[in-house]
């Protein structure tokens, strides 16, 4: 790794490490509508990083370069030192990057233990014809990764739901299910698509808490997008702020909040 | 009270994780295969060996067979038909082309054969979705009957371009021709069932099967967690196709003897076994058993209860049963979309709090 050596200590006291991702001059363009223009950044090991910006800033359409849905015209995705080569999305999976959506992706026929163990899937090994047969290794590694799921629905509290059909479920539970989907996944990097949107005070409190805890206990550097500036000023370590596909502001939450660019994309000035 | 869950404890993840979890369904499964396995094949005749047992053990295989590429996979299929004529063929020119094979394994390979066909059609599916693959499937139907009619080879250039089957035996009973007894066929028949049924159940309880609900489910989500879409739908093209396949080999040389492609194999059966897994339940393997059983049983019931009950004539009751079987399932998908087996799974929820309310 070229960066691994340097790296910050956080106000409350966590090492970051070196740098895990870096996009490099990424241009991203759908016909003549540039998405994104010319945007350099990097996530370092164990941080909480997030993107911020007005509607149509292309923070989402930045996530789906990194989580592989896009490939970009110009620029160059970075991932532990190597230049990662466009590829598919569930190539990109397997690689250790999980996310989740904005608008709920989960399969709402299957149920919340299934959803989470569908997560586990780059992880487990056995062919076609072991399972076949629920035999010998297949279900060896069946109850193993159950295990697994298991403690990640105690630590999201989602026991009662288990084998409740996702369908049925309430807004916020099912954000819950699918950051469940995506640990279970054990990923290097989590990218969160706006994991607040549409919640109650109460329900951003539970997530919130859910975030440090993943980062804390599991080491997972983890990048997301939100648009409430209060979870967003708390949670992260360094916030990137886009405007019109541009990155205006790249910095620590004070610095980003003083700055003037910033302010003037988010609350406007006269044109005097 | 004899059903309930209540109290029905599981104390490791292998118990959670079995095909009936509950002590009561598990009990009702092996009664049910004790009596199919060691009754049914002693009080079996030839009216109900052809007009019931046979076919609806051979129209579940297909069920299963579609149920996990429609079902589960949410790849829209109307090329059954097509398929479960590949089988047929496959079949007659294994049992005329190496007449010491055993019959299982010529149906086995047929099924085999089968498979890579379906993978070759249904490589489409990876471009289109919904209605657009299902024409793709039809152009499949079309394309097969098409090619066994006009390629003589595949029917032995026999004059009348039907294919016979010629008499195989196993452990010196006749399983396929015209000697064989009921049992015989019957049981032929119930044991590859059960084991493709035991093998479709561990698949779509396993990793296999939550990646082809996830590709139904919402392919985009499904790719982002890691599932490759190419490998996932091409199996089970391959796997519904094998299923189908295997039940057009026994359709054509276990249950007709002899066939005509384009009478036995034609776009009403892909209809026939769609209506099958629709009527009992989207990915529900007990959905498979119920459509078939519900499309098998019905019109056998209902002309001998017009025709010999109330002393109808053949031809005006042959016309009614297919208006009440129509007007059947049109009720039934209005009733309950989610087929049969949506029908079963709330019975067995009201049966949980019987006779309370609540």
């Amino acid at each position: 790794m070229s960066n691994s050596g340097d790296g910050y200590m956080t106000a409350d006291g966590r090492k970051i490490g070196g740098v895990m991702m870096e996009m490099k001059n990424i241009t991203l363009r759908f016909g003549g509508v540039k998405a994104i223009t010319d945007i350099s950044f990097d996530i370092r090991e164990g941080e909480i990083r997030a993107i911020i910006g007005p509607n149509g800033a292309g923070k989402s359409s930045m996530l789906n370069v990194i989580s592989g849905f896009y490939v970009p015209q110009e620029g160059e995705v970075w991932f532990h030192g190597k230049k990662r080569a466009p590829m598919r999305p569930y190539q990109v999976a397997q690689q250790g990057i999980a996310r989740t959506f904005q608008n709920i992706a989960l399969f709402e026929g299957m149920t919340v233990l299934d959803n989470i163990m569908t997560g586990r899937l780059t992880l487990m090994k056995s062919g076609l014809a072991a399972q076949a047969m629920w035999w010998g290794r297949a279900q060896r590694e069946e109850t193993e990764h159950r295990e697994k799921v298991e403690k990640i629905i105690d630590f999201l509290e989602i026991q009662h739901i288990r084998k409740t059909p996702v369908g049925r479920l309430p807004y916020g539970l099912k954000k819950r299910v699918e950051l469940a989907r995506a640990l279970a996944a054990e990923p290097k990097l989590l990218l969160l698509d706006e994991p607040m949107a549409g919640m109650n005070v109460e329900e951003k409190e539970d997530m919130c808490r859910f975030i440090l805890d993943v980062n804390d206990e599991f080491g997972t550097t983890i990048a997301l997008i939100e648009h409430d500036m209060g979870v967003v000023m708390d949670l992260s370590d360094r916030v990137v702020v886009m405007d019109y596909g541009r990155k205006i502001g790249d910095g620590p939450p004070d610095e980003v909040r003083s700055n003037p660019e910033v302010i003037r994309a988010y609350l406007g000035v006269g044109h005097a | 009270m004899l059903y309930r869950e209540a109290g029905d404890f599981k104390t490791s993840y292998v118990k959670d994780s079995q095909t009936f979890p509950i002590k009561a369904d598990r009990m009702a499964y092996f009664a049910l295969l004790a009596v199919a396995f060691l009754v049914v094949p002693f009080i079996i005749n030839d009216y109900w060996a052809n007009a019931v047992a046979v076919p609806f053990l051979i129209y579940a295989i297909a069920a299963i067979g579609l149920n996990i590429l429609t079902g589960y996979c949410g790849q829209v299929s109307l090329g059954t038909g097509g398929f479960m004529a590949v089988g047929a063929y496959a079949c007659y020119k294994l049992m005329t082309g190496f007449p010491e094979m055993p019959m299982l394994l010529n149906v086995l390979l047929a099924g085999g054969i089968t498979a890579g066909v379906g993978v070759l059609f249904g490589l489409p599916s990876l471009r289109i979705k919904g209605f657009y693959l299902a024409v793709a499937t039809l152009a499949a139907q079309f394309f097969l009957v098409w090619l066994f009619n006009k390629v003589p080879w595949f029917y032995n250039y026999s004059a009348s371009g039907q294919i016979t089957a010629p008499e195989r035996t196993m452990f010196g009973i006749a399983v396929t021709g015209a000697n064989t007894p009921a049992w015989a066929k019957y049981l032929f028949c119930l044991v590859i069932l059960v084991a493709l049924a035991w093998l479709a159940r561990n698949l779509t309880r396993g990793m296999v099967g939550r990646k082809w609900m996830a590709i139904r489910d919402m392919d985009i989500a499904a790719e982002i967690i890691g599932v490759n879409p190419l490998t996932t739908k091409l199996s089970a093209f391959a796997i519904s196709s094998f299923f189908i396949g295997v039940s057009g080999a026994l359709f054509f040389a276990v249950y007709l003897g002899a066939a005509e492609v384009g009478e036995a194999f034609g776009i009403n059966k892909s209809f026939l076994v769609l209506f099958m897994i629709i009527i009992g339940g989207l990915g529900s393997m007990f959905g498979s058993f119920a459509g078939a059983a519900f499309l098998v049983l019905l019109p056998v019931l209902l002309k001998n209860l017009l025709v010999g009950g109330l002393g109808w004539p053949t031809d005006l009751a042959a016309h009614i049963e297919l208006m009440i079987v129509g007007g059947l399932i049109i009720t039934f998908l209005i009733l309950e979309p989610h087929g049969l087996a949506q029908l079963w799974r709330v019975a067995k929820e009201k049966l949980r709090l019987w006779p309370f309310p609540h």
